[in-house]
């Protein structure tokens, strides 16, 4: 490692190039972070705020976070983990995340990043929202009630198939996903299975039509090992692991 | 004229810019009392925007709607010192001589009674706007002459014209508002100086940011400077949203020309040619007089090109309207508040003053801090140092509301203590001040010697007073309620956190909570502070943080004598089933027993 910038993560030294966040330095590392709406695909978004990290004292996103020389970086204290922790269970509350009935769980990365945390339960009050599902689309069906507004496929949509099939609307509490439609559907939309954005959501909320349980659960992505060793759901969209 | 028409007219004139659409919207949404569905089409088509963008930032927006609000939107300022003079029971009465129900278009379809954030009307309250004009001084006999003027159709501008009033109220002056100088004083200075000695002489004056956040002007004026681009500008934050705060009102209305000079001397400075002065919505009725004096001073070779004669120094302002978001009061999202969208923080870095509008250098100082730099380059730098603090110097402008005498403008050198404004302002028998708005701090009597600086307690200018008799924990639920309505969104702990907290002050005030729930507030709190994404976030728990340390009592005499409470009331629960069965006889409730 002569010559190169390194930072410090829990302690090990973290290589790193001009431009790298914490995050991209500690991914090409092999080092997790936990993250919900980073995807090294896309540029940093830093909304879920779940690979919270402390860096030279201070809590800071690690993935819009520029690494810098020396930094020292705590990613595992009790600290650190506690308020991932909170974090998650926000946005379980937020929705209605229901794991058990949910076609996703096992290859779901806010359930997996949860038991990463060690969260046994949700914690807060729930806000049971009232949200829909649109299965108007032939190959597939968006589930709002799990939507934690990563924005990844906005990002996808908009950046990747350039199609602008996605965007946030409302604001606060209030703030969901719409999509460009003159009815609001996807299925009037110009969307198609083959998209971008059909293949980066972190959770259960886009879902590919027909194949839900082709893989039975116990069989998934973190059913077998934890996010931590196999990471996020997209870098598995094409093998047979997920 | 058609819509058709009407939206060509207002898009050509910006030359169908995409970067406009707020400004559209603005337009669109005071002429049809909302924003028409073919509107919508009409825009996306012509400027290349998707229609859900273009509902993206509707729904962002709090003065932009999607379904009709009527030849009459009213909305009350709501914020708590608003509720002090009694701006609640002027709804009612309103919303019961009219017979609608507050938020909801009347059946009619000619009016609508909401409420709104501050209004910036906080020493003549109650205030309300009518499509956007502020009606200040409210009480019952003109809601009387409002529900008249109502019922009789008679058109807002035919209302009586001194319903529109706003007074300054300028109660104590120092250097800033002392002002003589001439229109062009500074410019001239400027001219004679050279940029870099100018820019010296703001940057040894020690001007920190008037916002409140007090970052050295001079020195974001030098970094912006050194950044190279084709283009650079200038931006004037005039989105004056905190709760409490209503400075910069006073000075666009009395000091205005001195404001612009400031800006143009930043421009001089740093070599941008494009300024833009980004007005709250609330602060409508003061455009057409800005746009009056900006026009003026292109006349009088203050503004456009050569400025002053000078072969190269060519700016000219722009005003730009807000809609009703406090967020975009945050300089990056008043940055993407400029560009039409939706007022989303950026991330940080890049900062403004490298990648700031359009992605350009660009300084966006508070209304106050430019005016002081106008008054610095004609005054220079000893002349401002020799008032204020070592660490502030200079003077602070502060908005003075609530429990006292004498409400208004109180200009104070820096280093002023709470208990000497008190004194002046006429407040007794005074519990708390709020200092700095609704994200700012608590202030109880013990801590009265406390000073007005950056090194102790620093403010944007909000100064509330709270005496004996009032109830905290009113203006804490006020607080809450404020942010879960401004949050913008993007960020998990603000947007969530602040959805609990409001719940949470909620169980405590109507008298369901139990130690529990406040230590639930505190662990929220902290950790919205610590992880959010944005300012508003970070001090959004403040005054609930405050208030629990240095008030626990107006808590505690609301607690529950349990440590656990449910989150839900079990009577309350059983509604739906009263409502559906028609019964509300002793045996369809639960828990009240006698």
């Amino acid at each position: 490692m002569n010559g190169s910038k390194t930072f410090t993560l829990d302690g090990k030294a973290i290589a790193f190039e001009d431009g790298d966040t914490i995050m991209d330095a500690a991914l090409r590392a092999g080092e997790y972070i936990p993250h919900l709406c980073h995807n090294p695909e896309f540029s940093p978004h830093g909304s879920c705020r779940v690979c919270v990290v402390e860096a030279n004292g201070r809590q800071v996103s690690a993935c819009t976070q520029p690494a810098m020389v020396n930094m020292q970086v705590d990613n595992s204290s009790d600290e650190i983990m506690n308020d991932r922790r909170a974090l998650l269970q926000m946005l379980f509350v937020e929705g209605n995340h229901v794991c058990p009935g949910c076609e996703t769980s096992g290859a779901c990365q806010l359930q997996a990043v949860a038991y990463y945390t060690n969260m046994l339960s949700p914690h807060f009050t729930h806000f049971f929202p009232q949200r829909s599902v649109d299965a108007s689309h032939a190959d597939i069906a968006i589930d709002f009630n799990r939507c934690i507004l990563c924005e990844l496929c906005v990002r996808a949509s908009r950046d990747v198939d350039h199609k602008n099939v996605f965007a946030i609307d409302g604001r606060g509490i209030n703030s969901h996903l719409v999509i460009n439609s003159a009815s609001g559907k996807l299925g009037d939309s110009s969307f198609a299975a083959t998209d971008k954005a059909a293949h980066v959501c972190p959770v259960g909320a886009i879902l590919p039509k027909h194949t839900a349980y082709d893989k039975p659960i116990g069989e998934r992505l973190y059913d077998k090992q934890p996010i931590s060793i196999v990471g996020d759901v997209a870098a598995h969209e094409q093998d047979e692991e997920r | 004229m058609s819509i058709e028409e009407f939206i060509s007219g207002i898009t050509s004139s910006a030359n169908n810019q995409p970067g406009y659409l707020l400004q559209y919207l603005y337009e669109i949404q005071y002429q049809y009392s909302y924003i028409p569905q073919q509107a919508i089409k009409l825009l996306a088509e012509k400027l290349s925007l998707t229609e859900s963008h273009i509902d993206g930032v509707i729904g962002f927006y709090s003065f932009l709607h999607d379904s009709p609000r009527g030849a009459y939107d009213i909305l009350f300022s709501d914020s708590i010192t608003d509720h002090m003079l009694g701006s609640r029971q002027l709804l009612e009465q309103l919303c019961n001589t009219l017979g609608v129900t507050p938020a909801i278009p009347s059946e009619d379809g000619r009016v609508t009674v909401d409420t709104t954030s501050c209004t910036g009307m906080c020493e003549q309250g109650p205030a309300m706007l009518v499509n956007g004009w502020t009606i200040a001084g409210l009480d019952q006999n003109r809601i009387e002459t409002i529900a008249k003027l109502i019922e009789s159709d008679t058109a807002v501008e035919q209302w009586p014209q001194e319903f529109f009033h706003v007074e300054d109220n300028i109660q104590r002056r120092d250097i800033l508002l002392s002002d003589d100088s001439n229109k062009g004083d500074a410019l001239k200075a400027l001219i004679e100086q050279g940029e870099d000695a100018m820019l010296e002489q703001v940057e040894s004056s020690g001007l920190r940011g008037r916002g409140g956040a007090g970052f050295k002007t001079g020195m974001k004026w030098r970094f912006c400077k050194q950044s190279e681009a084709d283009q650079h500008y200038v931006v004037c934050n005039a989105d004056e949203g905190e709760p409490g705060t209503f400075k910069d009102r006073v000075l666009l209305n009395a000091y205005a020309d001195k404001v612009f000079e400031g800006m143009t001397l930043c421009a001089g400075i740093i070599g941008a040619s494009k300024g833009y002065l980004y007005l709250r919505g609330e602060y409508r009725y003061l455009r057409a007089a800005l746009e009056q004096k900006l026009q003026q001073l292109r006349e009088t070779g203050l503004l456009g090109n050569s400025i002053l004669g000078k072969d190269g120094f060519d700016f000219d302002i722009e005003i730009h309207m807000g809609a009703g978001a406090y967020i975009c009061g945050e300089e990056s999202s008043l940055i993407e508040s400029l560009e039409g969208k939706r007022g989303i923080p950026r991330k940080r870095p890049p900062f403004p003053v490298t990648y700031g509008y359009q992605n350009k250098p660009t300084v966006v100082n508070n209304v106050e801090t430019f005016m002081s730099a106008a008054l610095i380059a004609i005054h220079g730098a000893d002349w401002f140092r020799s008032v204020g603090t070592e660490e502030s110097s200079g003077t602070k402008l502060l908005s003075i509301s609530g429990d006292c005498e004498k409400p208004g403008i109180y200009e104070y050198p820096f280093g002023v203590s709470i208990q000497d404004i008190l004194k002046d302002c006429g407040a007794t028998d005074t519990q708390a001040v709020q200092l700095a708005g609704a994200a700012g701090f608590t202030i109880p009597p013990a801590e009265f010697e406390r000073c007005v600086a950056f090194e102790d307690v620093s403010s944007g200018g909000s100064f509330m007073v709270f005496n004996q008799q009032r109830d905290l924990l009113d203006m804490v639920q006020n607080f809450a309620h404020f942010f879960v309505h401004e949050s913008c969104g993007f960020c998990t702990p603000c947007r969530v956190g602040s959805a609990l907290m409001k719940d949470l002050v909620d169980k405590v005030h109507s008298g369901h909570a139990g130690q529990y729930d406040l230590d639930e507030m505190r662990k929220i709190g902290l950790l919205m502070r610590s992880s959010s994404h944005c300012g508003l976030g970070t001090t959004a728990p403040n005054p609930m943080l405050d208030t629990l340390n240095k008030f626990p009592q107006i808590y505690e005499k609301r607690l529950k004598h349990s440590a656990y409470e449910p989150a839900f009331d079990l009577d309350a629960a059983l509604q739906d089933a009263r409502d559906i069965t028609g019964r509300d006889d002793a045996g369809a409730h639960i828990g009240t027993e006698s």
